[in-house]
Protein backbone atom coordinates (compact mmCIF):
# COMPACT_ATOMS: atom_id res chain seq x y z
CA UNK A 1 0.00 0.00 0.00
CA UNK A 2 1.41 3.37 -0.95
CA UNK A 3 2.06 6.08 1.60
CA UNK A 4 -0.39 8.36 -0.24
CA UNK A 5 -3.32 5.95 -0.11
CA UNK A 6 -2.66 5.07 3.54
CA UNK A 7 -2.48 8.78 4.36
CA UNK A 8 -5.88 9.37 2.75
CA UNK A 9 -7.45 6.41 4.56
CA UNK A 10 -6.17 7.55 7.96
CA UNK A 11 -7.21 11.15 7.30
CA UNK A 12 -10.66 10.05 6.15
CA UNK A 13 -11.42 8.02 9.26
CA UNK A 14 -9.93 10.66 11.54
CA UNK A 15 -12.32 13.22 10.01
CA UNK A 16 -15.26 10.81 10.22
CA UNK A 17 -14.54 10.35 13.93
CA UNK A 18 -14.36 14.12 14.52
CA UNK A 19 -17.49 14.94 12.51
CA UNK A 20 -19.56 12.41 14.47
CA UNK A 21 -19.06 14.57 17.58
CA UNK A 22 -20.77 17.79 16.36
CA UNK A 23 -19.88 19.90 19.41
CA UNK A 24 -16.17 19.54 18.58
CA UNK A 25 -16.83 20.92 15.10
CA UNK A 26 -18.83 23.86 16.43
CA UNK A 27 -16.09 24.67 18.96
CA UNK A 28 -13.42 24.78 16.27
CA UNK A 29 -15.48 27.02 14.02
CA UNK A 30 -16.87 29.41 16.65
CA UNK A 31 -13.73 30.14 18.71
CA UNK A 32 -11.73 32.19 16.14
CA UNK A 33 -14.86 34.07 15.09
CA UNK A 34 -15.43 35.13 18.71
CA UNK A 35 -11.79 36.22 18.99
CA UNK A 36 -12.21 38.46 15.95
CA UNK A 37 -15.45 39.92 17.34
CA UNK A 38 -13.86 40.75 20.72
CA UNK A 39 -10.33 41.77 19.73
CA UNK A 40 -10.76 43.61 16.42
CA UNK A 41 -14.31 44.66 15.62
CA UNK A 42 -14.74 47.01 18.65
CA UNK A 43 -11.47 48.91 17.93
CA UNK A 44 -12.58 51.49 15.37
CA UNK A 45 -8.98 52.63 14.71
CA UNK A 46 -8.23 49.19 13.35
CA UNK A 47 -11.62 48.03 12.09
CA UNK A 48 -12.21 51.33 10.25
CA UNK A 49 -8.93 51.31 8.30
CA UNK A 50 -8.75 49.15 5.22
CA UNK A 51 -5.06 48.19 5.51
CA UNK A 52 -5.03 47.60 9.26
CA UNK A 53 -8.35 45.77 9.26
CA UNK A 54 -7.19 43.42 6.52
CA UNK A 55 -3.95 42.79 8.42
CA UNK A 56 -5.93 42.17 11.60
CA UNK A 57 -8.19 39.63 9.90
CA UNK A 58 -5.12 37.93 8.44
CA UNK A 59 -3.47 37.86 11.89
CA UNK A 60 -6.64 36.37 13.38
CA UNK A 61 -6.72 33.78 10.64
CA UNK A 62 -3.15 32.78 11.52
CA UNK A 63 -4.13 32.81 15.19
CA UNK A 64 -7.13 30.54 14.59
CA UNK A 65 -5.12 28.07 12.56
CA UNK A 66 -2.39 28.14 15.20
CA UNK A 67 -4.74 27.48 18.11
CA UNK A 68 -6.60 24.78 16.20
CA UNK A 69 -3.38 23.07 15.19
CA UNK A 70 -1.66 23.22 18.58
CA UNK A 71 -4.67 21.92 20.48
CA UNK A 72 -5.95 19.31 18.08
CA UNK A 73 -2.48 17.93 17.42
CA UNK A 74 -0.96 18.32 20.85
CA UNK A 75 -3.97 17.01 22.73
CA UNK A 76 -5.08 14.61 20.02
CA UNK A 77 -1.74 12.87 19.80
CA UNK A 78 -1.21 12.79 23.58
CA UNK A 79 -4.72 11.36 24.11
CA UNK A 80 -4.35 8.80 21.35
CA UNK A 81 -1.16 7.53 22.86
CA UNK A 82 -3.04 6.82 26.06
CA UNK A 83 -5.90 5.02 24.30
CA UNK A 84 -5.39 1.38 23.38
CA UNK A 85 -6.67 1.88 19.79
CA UNK A 86 -3.54 3.81 18.85
CA UNK A 87 -1.05 1.06 19.77
CA UNK A 88 -3.19 -1.26 17.66
CA UNK A 89 -2.93 1.06 14.65
CA UNK A 90 0.82 1.00 15.14
CA UNK A 91 0.85 -2.77 14.62
CA UNK A 92 -0.63 -2.27 11.14
CA UNK A 93 1.80 -1.93 8.23
CA UNK A 94 1.60 1.86 7.94
CA UNK A 95 4.81 3.92 8.03
CA UNK A 96 5.06 6.79 10.53
CA UNK A 97 5.04 9.43 7.81
CA UNK A 98 1.58 8.31 6.59
CA UNK A 99 0.08 8.79 10.03
CA UNK A 100 1.74 12.18 10.52
CA UNK A 101 0.52 13.37 7.09
CA UNK A 102 -2.98 12.07 7.80
CA UNK A 103 -3.14 14.11 11.02
CA UNK A 104 -2.06 17.16 9.06
CA UNK A 105 -4.70 16.65 6.35
CA UNK A 106 -7.55 16.00 8.78
CA UNK A 107 -6.84 18.91 11.12
CA UNK A 108 -6.04 21.14 8.18
CA UNK A 109 -9.50 20.50 6.75
CA UNK A 110 -11.10 21.42 10.09
CA UNK A 111 -9.00 24.59 10.40
CA UNK A 112 -9.97 25.74 6.91
CA UNK A 113 -13.60 25.36 7.92
CA UNK A 114 -12.93 27.75 10.83
CA UNK A 115 -11.71 30.43 8.43
CA UNK A 116 -15.14 30.81 6.81
CA UNK A 117 -16.79 32.80 9.64
CA UNK A 118 -13.60 34.89 10.00
CA UNK A 119 -13.73 36.01 6.40
CA UNK A 120 -17.48 36.70 6.62
CA UNK A 121 -17.17 38.79 9.81
CA UNK A 122 -14.14 40.61 8.43
CA UNK A 123 -16.00 41.55 5.25
CA UNK A 124 -19.27 42.57 6.92
CA UNK A 125 -18.17 44.24 10.16
CA UNK A 126 -14.79 45.78 9.31
CA UNK A 127 -13.26 47.65 6.41
CA UNK A 128 -11.08 44.66 5.49
CA UNK A 129 -11.17 43.87 1.78
CA UNK A 130 -9.63 41.32 -0.53
CA UNK A 131 -10.35 40.29 -4.10
CA UNK A 132 -11.20 36.62 -4.68
CA UNK A 133 -7.69 36.14 -6.04
CA UNK A 134 -6.15 37.71 -2.92
CA UNK A 135 -8.34 35.48 -0.75
CA UNK A 136 -7.10 32.43 -2.60
CA UNK A 137 -3.49 33.56 -2.22
CA UNK A 138 -4.10 34.12 1.51
CA UNK A 139 -5.63 30.67 1.81
CA UNK A 140 -2.63 29.01 0.20
CA UNK A 141 -0.27 31.04 2.40
CA UNK A 142 -2.18 30.04 5.52
CA UNK A 143 -1.85 26.37 4.64
CA UNK A 144 1.93 26.83 4.57
CA UNK A 145 1.92 28.99 7.71
CA UNK A 146 -0.07 26.33 9.59
CA UNK A 147 2.47 23.56 9.05
CA UNK A 148 4.93 24.61 11.81
CA UNK A 149 2.09 24.81 14.36
CA UNK A 150 0.78 21.39 13.45
CA UNK A 151 4.27 19.96 13.78
CA UNK A 152 4.82 21.71 17.14
CA UNK A 153 1.54 20.18 18.29
CA UNK A 154 2.62 16.71 17.13
CA UNK A 155 5.95 17.06 18.95
CA UNK A 156 4.22 18.15 22.17
CA UNK A 157 1.75 15.28 21.84
CA UNK A 158 4.48 12.69 21.49
CA UNK A 159 6.71 14.22 24.17
CA UNK A 160 4.15 14.72 26.96
CA UNK A 161 1.18 13.06 28.64
CA UNK A 162 -2.24 14.67 28.13
CA UNK A 163 -2.15 16.68 31.36
CA UNK A 164 1.35 18.01 30.76
CA UNK A 165 0.51 18.68 27.11
CA UNK A 166 -2.35 21.05 28.03
CA UNK A 167 -0.01 23.21 30.10
CA UNK A 168 2.75 23.20 27.50
CA UNK A 169 0.34 24.06 24.69
CA UNK A 170 -1.03 27.03 26.63
CA UNK A 171 2.43 28.45 27.26
CA UNK A 172 3.47 27.91 23.64
CA UNK A 173 0.30 29.41 22.22
CA UNK A 174 0.40 32.57 24.36
CA UNK A 175 4.09 33.09 23.60
CA UNK A 176 3.61 32.59 19.89
CA UNK A 177 0.42 34.69 19.71
CA UNK A 178 1.79 37.77 21.51
CA UNK A 179 5.40 37.36 20.40
CA UNK A 180 4.30 36.87 16.81
CA UNK A 181 2.23 40.04 16.74
CA UNK A 182 -1.10 38.29 16.24
CA UNK A 183 -2.86 40.29 18.98
CA UNK A 184 -0.83 43.54 18.98
CA UNK A 185 0.65 44.62 15.64
CA UNK A 186 4.49 44.37 15.58
CA UNK A 187 4.49 48.08 14.69
CA UNK A 188 4.11 48.72 18.43
CA UNK A 189 7.05 46.46 19.39
CA UNK A 190 10.39 47.85 20.66
CA UNK A 191 13.35 46.83 18.47
CA UNK A 192 14.59 44.00 20.71
CA UNK A 193 11.14 42.38 20.84
CA UNK A 194 10.74 42.82 17.09
CA UNK A 195 14.03 40.96 16.56
CA UNK A 196 12.86 38.01 18.65
CA UNK A 197 9.46 38.18 17.03
CA UNK A 198 10.89 37.74 13.54
CA UNK A 199 12.39 34.40 14.53
CA UNK A 200 9.02 33.01 15.66
CA UNK A 201 6.96 30.91 13.23
CA UNK A 202 3.83 32.87 14.22
CA UNK A 203 5.38 36.17 13.09
CA UNK A 204 6.79 34.61 9.95
CA UNK A 205 3.41 33.08 9.19
CA UNK A 206 1.59 36.36 9.83
CA UNK A 207 3.93 38.33 7.55
CA UNK A 208 3.71 35.65 4.89
CA UNK A 209 -0.09 35.62 4.86
CA UNK A 210 -0.33 39.46 4.87
CA UNK A 211 2.13 39.56 1.98
CA UNK A 212 0.05 37.00 0.07
CA UNK A 213 -3.12 39.07 0.56
CA UNK A 214 -1.84 42.66 0.38
CA UNK A 215 1.38 42.32 -1.59
CA UNK A 216 4.32 44.60 -0.69
CA UNK A 217 7.72 43.53 0.60
CA UNK A 218 8.35 40.13 2.11
CA UNK A 219 11.55 39.84 4.12
CA UNK A 220 13.53 36.75 3.07
CA UNK A 221 13.70 35.80 6.75
CA UNK A 222 9.92 35.25 6.76
CA UNK A 223 9.73 32.51 4.17
CA UNK A 224 13.21 31.11 4.83
CA UNK A 225 12.30 30.93 8.50
CA UNK A 226 9.05 29.11 7.73
CA UNK A 227 10.81 26.55 5.55
CA UNK A 228 13.48 26.09 8.23
CA UNK A 229 10.90 25.56 10.99
CA UNK A 230 8.99 23.06 8.85
CA UNK A 231 12.08 21.00 8.06
CA UNK A 232 13.39 20.95 11.63
CA UNK A 233 10.00 20.23 13.21
CA UNK A 234 9.14 17.49 10.71
CA UNK A 235 12.41 15.78 11.58
CA UNK A 236 11.72 16.12 15.29
CA UNK A 237 8.14 14.85 14.90
CA UNK A 238 9.32 11.74 13.04
CA UNK A 239 12.02 11.15 15.63
CA UNK A 240 9.55 11.39 18.51
CA UNK A 241 7.06 9.17 16.67
CA UNK A 242 9.66 6.43 16.18
CA UNK A 243 10.87 6.71 19.76
CA UNK A 244 7.35 6.51 21.13
CA UNK A 245 6.27 3.14 22.47
CA UNK A 246 2.95 4.24 23.87
CA UNK A 247 2.69 5.29 27.44
CA UNK A 248 5.78 4.55 29.51
CA UNK A 249 5.62 1.99 32.25
CA UNK A 250 6.28 3.45 35.68
CA UNK B 1 23.76 -12.31 12.63
CA UNK B 2 22.51 -15.50 11.04
CA UNK B 3 19.97 -14.60 8.38
CA UNK B 4 17.08 -17.06 8.57
CA UNK B 5 17.06 -19.07 5.37
CA UNK B 6 14.48 -21.39 6.90
CA UNK B 7 10.76 -20.73 6.96
CA UNK B 8 10.63 -19.30 10.48
CA UNK B 9 7.91 -16.65 10.68
CA UNK B 10 9.09 -14.99 13.85
CA UNK B 11 11.96 -15.44 16.21
CA UNK B 12 13.04 -14.15 19.60
CA UNK B 13 16.74 -14.74 20.33
CA UNK B 14 17.94 -14.24 23.89
CA UNK B 15 15.48 -11.42 24.38
CA UNK B 16 15.46 -9.50 27.63
CA UNK B 17 13.07 -6.60 28.19
CA UNK B 18 13.12 -4.46 31.31
CA UNK B 19 10.72 -1.72 32.39
CA UNK B 20 12.69 0.29 34.92
CA UNK B 21 13.81 -2.30 37.43
CA UNK B 22 11.09 -4.82 36.48
CA UNK B 23 12.31 -7.57 34.18
CA UNK B 24 9.34 -8.55 32.04
CA UNK B 25 11.28 -11.00 29.86
CA UNK B 26 14.49 -12.69 30.89
CA UNK B 27 16.65 -14.21 28.12
CA UNK B 28 13.75 -15.68 26.12
CA UNK B 29 14.35 -17.57 22.88
CA UNK B 30 11.43 -18.75 20.76
CA UNK B 31 10.84 -19.72 17.12
CA UNK B 32 7.43 -19.55 15.47
CA UNK B 33 7.23 -21.82 12.42
CA UNK B 34 4.37 -21.97 9.94
CA UNK B 35 1.43 -24.27 10.39
CA UNK B 36 0.56 -24.65 14.01
CA UNK B 37 -1.49 -22.93 16.66
CA UNK B 38 0.92 -22.00 19.44
CA UNK B 39 -0.52 -21.43 22.90
CA UNK B 40 1.33 -18.98 25.13
CA UNK B 41 0.20 -19.90 28.59
CA UNK B 42 1.04 -18.18 31.83
CA UNK B 43 -0.35 -16.24 34.78
CA UNK B 44 -0.99 -12.49 34.54
CA UNK B 45 2.24 -10.54 34.42
CA UNK B 46 4.21 -13.54 33.13
CA UNK B 47 5.49 -11.63 30.10
CA UNK B 48 3.08 -12.94 27.42
CA UNK B 49 1.86 -9.53 26.31
CA UNK B 50 5.39 -8.13 26.30
CA UNK B 51 6.40 -10.92 23.93
CA UNK B 52 3.57 -10.02 21.57
CA UNK B 53 4.31 -6.29 21.70
CA UNK B 54 7.92 -7.03 20.71
CA UNK B 55 6.75 -9.11 17.74
CA UNK B 56 4.36 -6.33 16.71
CA UNK B 57 7.17 -3.78 16.73
CA UNK B 58 5.48 -1.77 19.50
CA UNK B 59 8.48 -2.15 21.79
CA UNK B 60 12.15 -2.87 21.38
CA UNK B 61 14.01 -5.46 23.42
CA UNK B 62 16.46 -4.22 26.04
CA UNK B 63 18.87 -6.84 24.69
CA UNK B 64 18.66 -9.70 22.22
CA UNK B 65 17.02 -9.67 18.78
CA UNK B 66 13.46 -9.95 17.55
CA UNK B 67 12.80 -10.96 13.94
CA UNK B 68 9.54 -10.96 12.01
CA UNK B 69 9.59 -12.53 8.53
CA UNK B 70 13.36 -12.26 8.59
CA UNK B 71 13.53 -8.55 9.42
CA UNK B 72 12.80 -6.01 12.09
CA UNK B 73 9.17 -5.86 13.23
CA UNK B 74 9.61 -2.08 13.45
CA UNK B 75 9.74 -1.92 9.67
CA UNK B 76 6.09 -1.64 8.50
CA UNK B 77 6.88 -3.76 5.43
CA UNK B 78 7.63 -6.73 7.66
CA UNK B 79 4.22 -6.37 9.27
CA UNK B 80 2.31 -6.83 5.99
CA UNK B 81 1.81 -10.55 6.70
CA UNK B 82 1.06 -10.06 10.40
CA UNK B 83 -2.40 -9.80 11.95
CA UNK B 84 -3.17 -8.74 15.51
CA UNK B 85 -6.13 -7.81 17.67
CA UNK B 86 -6.80 -4.54 19.46
CA UNK B 87 -8.12 -4.77 23.01
CA UNK B 88 -11.91 -5.05 22.75
CA UNK B 89 -12.32 -1.84 24.75
CA UNK B 90 -10.04 0.00 22.33
CA UNK B 91 -12.34 0.21 19.30
CA UNK B 92 -13.10 3.82 18.26
CA UNK B 93 -16.62 4.45 19.60
CA UNK B 94 -17.92 6.61 16.78
CA UNK B 95 -16.83 4.45 13.83
CA UNK B 96 -19.23 1.85 12.47
CA UNK B 97 -18.39 -1.86 12.48
CA UNK B 98 -18.06 -2.00 8.68
CA UNK B 99 -15.88 1.12 8.67
CA UNK B 100 -13.43 -0.32 11.20
CA UNK B 101 -13.03 -3.48 9.11
CA UNK B 102 -12.58 -1.38 5.96
CA UNK B 103 -10.04 0.90 7.70
CA UNK B 104 -7.86 -1.98 8.86
CA UNK B 105 -8.24 -3.84 5.54
CA UNK B 106 -6.99 -0.78 3.65
CA UNK B 107 -3.50 -1.47 5.02
CA UNK B 108 -3.15 -4.75 3.16
CA UNK B 109 -2.73 -5.73 -0.48
CA UNK B 110 -5.56 -8.29 -0.69
CA UNK B 111 -7.92 -7.77 2.23
CA UNK B 112 -10.91 -10.02 2.78
CA UNK B 113 -14.02 -8.12 1.58
CA UNK B 114 -15.80 -6.44 4.50
CA UNK B 115 -19.08 -8.36 4.04
CA UNK B 116 -17.33 -11.71 3.94
CA UNK B 117 -15.31 -10.92 7.07
CA UNK B 118 -18.41 -9.83 9.01
CA UNK B 119 -20.29 -12.98 7.94
CA UNK B 120 -17.42 -15.17 9.09
CA UNK B 121 -17.49 -13.69 12.59
CA UNK B 122 -21.28 -13.37 12.86
CA UNK B 123 -21.28 -9.59 12.68
CA UNK B 124 -23.18 -9.10 9.40
CA UNK B 125 -26.29 -7.49 10.92
CA UNK B 126 -24.14 -5.09 12.95
CA UNK B 127 -22.24 -3.58 10.00
CA UNK B 128 -23.96 -0.18 10.33
CA UNK B 129 -23.70 0.02 14.13
CA UNK B 130 -21.17 2.29 15.82
CA UNK B 131 -18.74 0.19 17.82
CA UNK B 132 -19.64 2.12 20.99
CA UNK B 133 -23.08 0.48 20.81
CA UNK B 134 -21.80 -3.11 20.69
CA UNK B 135 -21.97 -5.58 23.57
CA UNK B 136 -18.75 -6.84 25.13
CA UNK B 137 -18.96 -10.11 23.21
CA UNK B 138 -19.61 -8.38 19.90
CA UNK B 139 -16.62 -6.08 20.44
CA UNK B 140 -14.50 -9.11 21.20
CA UNK B 141 -15.56 -10.82 17.96
CA UNK B 142 -14.89 -7.67 15.94
CA UNK B 143 -11.42 -7.34 17.52
CA UNK B 144 -10.52 -10.90 16.57
CA UNK B 145 -11.96 -10.46 13.06
CA UNK B 146 -9.62 -7.48 12.53
CA UNK B 147 -6.61 -9.77 12.98
CA UNK B 148 -7.66 -11.78 9.91
CA UNK B 149 -8.75 -9.00 7.52
CA UNK B 150 -5.36 -8.77 5.79
CA UNK B 151 -5.11 -12.54 5.05
CA UNK B 152 -2.07 -12.75 7.37
CA UNK B 153 0.36 -15.63 7.58
CA UNK B 154 0.98 -15.04 11.27
CA UNK B 155 -1.73 -13.98 13.70
CA UNK B 156 -1.16 -12.86 17.28
CA UNK B 157 -4.21 -13.14 19.53
CA UNK B 158 -3.87 -11.68 23.02
CA UNK B 159 -6.45 -13.27 25.33
CA UNK B 160 -9.10 -13.31 22.61
CA UNK B 161 -11.98 -14.71 24.64
CA UNK B 162 -11.52 -13.11 28.06
CA UNK B 163 -14.91 -12.09 29.43
CA UNK B 164 -16.98 -14.15 26.99
CA UNK B 165 -19.64 -16.65 28.06
CA UNK B 166 -19.23 -20.32 27.17
CA UNK B 167 -21.19 -20.12 23.89
CA UNK B 168 -19.39 -17.00 22.76
CA UNK B 169 -16.07 -18.56 23.56
CA UNK B 170 -16.82 -21.74 21.59
CA UNK B 171 -18.09 -19.77 18.60
CA UNK B 172 -14.91 -17.72 18.55
CA UNK B 173 -12.74 -20.83 18.89
CA UNK B 174 -14.52 -22.28 15.86
CA UNK B 175 -13.82 -19.14 13.85
CA UNK B 176 -10.14 -19.13 14.87
CA UNK B 177 -9.83 -22.81 13.91
CA UNK B 178 -11.41 -22.16 10.49
CA UNK B 179 -8.92 -19.35 9.88
CA UNK B 180 -6.09 -21.61 10.92
CA UNK B 181 -7.31 -24.35 8.56
CA UNK B 182 -7.28 -21.72 5.80
CA UNK B 183 -3.54 -21.32 6.34
CA UNK B 184 -2.84 -18.85 9.14
CA UNK B 185 -0.32 -19.65 11.84
CA UNK B 186 -1.75 -18.49 15.15
CA UNK B 187 -0.08 -17.51 18.41
CA UNK B 188 -2.65 -17.23 21.16
CA UNK B 189 -2.07 -16.08 24.74
CA UNK B 190 -4.33 -17.08 27.53
CA UNK B 191 -4.38 -17.72 31.20
CA UNK B 192 -7.12 -20.30 30.66
CA UNK B 193 -5.69 -23.75 30.23
CA UNK B 194 -9.03 -24.82 28.77
CA UNK B 195 -8.62 -22.40 25.89
CA UNK B 196 -5.10 -23.56 25.12
CA UNK B 197 -6.26 -27.18 25.33
CA UNK B 198 -9.07 -26.53 22.87
CA UNK B 199 -6.93 -24.75 20.28
CA UNK B 200 -3.20 -25.21 20.60
CA UNK B 201 -0.94 -27.86 19.15
CA UNK B 202 2.22 -26.50 20.70
CA UNK B 203 2.30 -25.00 24.17
CA UNK B 204 4.78 -22.51 25.57
CA UNK B 205 4.44 -22.00 29.30
CA UNK B 206 5.75 -18.65 30.53
CA UNK B 207 6.13 -17.43 34.09
CA UNK B 208 8.22 -14.71 35.64
CA UNK B 209 9.54 -13.65 32.23
CA UNK B 210 10.99 -17.07 31.42
CA UNK B 211 9.94 -19.95 29.21
CA UNK B 212 9.31 -22.93 31.49
CA UNK B 213 8.00 -25.41 28.93
CA UNK B 214 7.96 -25.48 25.14
CA UNK B 215 6.51 -28.70 23.80
CA UNK B 216 3.53 -30.34 22.12
CA UNK B 217 0.20 -30.01 23.91
CA UNK B 218 0.22 -33.76 24.52
CA UNK B 219 3.61 -33.76 26.25
CA UNK B 220 2.94 -30.70 28.36
CA UNK B 221 -0.37 -32.15 29.51
CA UNK B 222 1.31 -35.44 30.38
CA UNK B 223 3.90 -33.59 32.41
CA UNK B 224 1.45 -31.50 34.35
CA UNK B 225 -1.27 -34.08 34.90
CA UNK B 226 -1.25 -34.77 38.62
CA UNK B 227 -3.36 -36.61 41.19
CA UNK B 228 -4.36 -35.15 44.53
CA UNK B 229 -4.22 -37.14 47.72
CA UNK B 230 -6.12 -35.55 50.62
CA UNK B 231 -5.77 -36.78 54.20
CA UNK B 232 -5.53 -35.72 57.84
CA UNK B 233 -2.21 -36.26 59.58
CA UNK B 234 -0.35 -34.85 62.60
CA UNK B 235 2.88 -34.84 60.56
CA UNK B 236 2.15 -33.21 57.17
CA UNK B 237 5.77 -32.19 56.60
CA UNK B 238 6.91 -35.82 56.73
CA UNK B 239 4.29 -36.76 54.14
CA UNK B 240 5.37 -33.84 51.96
CA UNK B 241 8.93 -35.15 52.04
CA UNK B 242 7.90 -38.51 50.55
CA UNK B 243 9.14 -39.19 47.00
CA UNK B 244 6.75 -38.00 44.25
CA UNK B 245 5.10 -35.13 46.17
CA UNK B 246 5.48 -31.94 44.14
CA UNK B 247 3.34 -29.60 46.20
CA UNK B 248 0.90 -29.53 49.09
CA UNK B 249 -1.79 -27.23 50.43
CA UNK B 250 -3.54 -27.16 53.81
CA UNK B 251 -7.34 -26.65 53.89
CA UNK B 252 -9.15 -24.75 56.65
CA UNK B 253 -10.49 -28.06 57.99
CA UNK B 254 -6.94 -29.19 58.75
CA UNK B 255 -6.86 -31.73 55.93
CA UNK B 256 -3.76 -31.53 53.74
CA UNK B 257 -3.81 -32.07 49.98
CA UNK B 258 -0.68 -33.50 48.36
CA UNK B 259 -0.07 -33.37 44.59
CA UNK B 260 1.84 -36.22 42.97
CA UNK B 261 2.23 -37.69 39.51
CA UNK B 262 1.53 -41.24 40.73
CA UNK B 263 -0.92 -41.37 43.64
CA UNK B 264 -0.73 -45.17 43.97
CA UNK B 265 3.03 -45.07 44.53
CA UNK B 266 2.63 -42.26 47.04
CA UNK B 267 0.08 -44.20 49.09
CA UNK B 268 2.31 -47.29 49.15
CA UNK B 269 5.19 -45.09 50.42
CA UNK B 270 2.86 -43.48 52.96
CA UNK B 271 1.76 -46.82 54.41
CA UNK B 272 5.36 -48.09 54.49
CA UNK B 273 6.61 -44.98 56.28
CA UNK B 274 4.24 -45.60 59.19
CA UNK B 275 3.16 -41.93 59.35
CA UNK B 276 -0.30 -41.85 60.99
CA UNK B 277 -3.11 -40.59 58.73
CA UNK B 278 -6.91 -40.69 58.43
CA UNK B 279 -9.71 -39.76 55.99
CA UNK B 280 -7.69 -40.60 52.87
CA UNK B 281 -9.22 -39.46 49.57
CA UNK B 282 -7.73 -39.56 46.05
CA UNK B 283 -8.89 -37.71 42.95
CA UNK B 284 -7.45 -36.27 39.76
CA UNK B 285 -6.17 -32.71 39.84
CA UNK B 286 -7.72 -30.23 37.43
CA UNK B 287 -5.40 -28.91 34.77
CA UNK B 288 -5.67 -25.49 36.34
CA UNK B 289 -4.23 -26.89 39.57
CA UNK B 290 -1.57 -28.83 37.72
CA UNK B 291 -0.62 -25.70 35.87
CA UNK B 292 -0.18 -23.81 39.14
CA UNK B 293 2.18 -26.53 40.26
CA UNK B 294 4.24 -25.94 37.19
CA UNK B 295 4.49 -22.17 37.49
CA UNK B 296 4.41 -21.45 41.22
CA UNK B 297 7.65 -22.78 42.71
CA UNK B 298 9.77 -21.09 40.09
CA UNK B 299 7.98 -17.80 40.52
CA UNK B 300 9.30 -17.60 44.05
CA UNK B 301 12.83 -17.34 42.75
CA UNK B 302 11.98 -14.60 40.27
Amino acid sequence: MSVASLTLVHAKYSLVETLRVPIAVIGTVVFPALALLFFVVPQSAVAGDETYATQAVASMAVFSVMVGSLFSFGLGVAENREKPWDPYLRTLPAPGIARVLAHILATGAMSLLALVPLVVIGALLTEATATPLQLLAGLLAIIVAALPFMLIGICIGYAFSTKAAIAVIQIVFFTLAFGGGLFLPPLLFPDWLDAISQALPSRQGRDFVIWAVQGGDLQPLSWLGLVGWIVVLLGLALLLFRRDEGRRFR
Amino acid sequence: MNAPLDDTLARLSHVTRRFGDVTALDDVSLDIRPGSIVGLLGPNGAGKSTMLSLLQGLRRPTSGTVELFGGSPQNPRNRLRLGSTPQATALPDTLRVGEVVDFVGAHFAHPVPVGEMLDEFGLAELARKQTGALSGGQKRRLSVALAFVGRPELVLLDEPTTGLDVDGRRALWEAIRRQHDAGATVVITSHYLEEIEALAERVVVVAGGRVLEDDSLHNVLARVSLRQVTLGTPEPSRVAALPGVVRHTVAASGATTFYAGDSDALIIELVRSGIPFHDLAVRGATLEEAFLTLTEPRLEHA
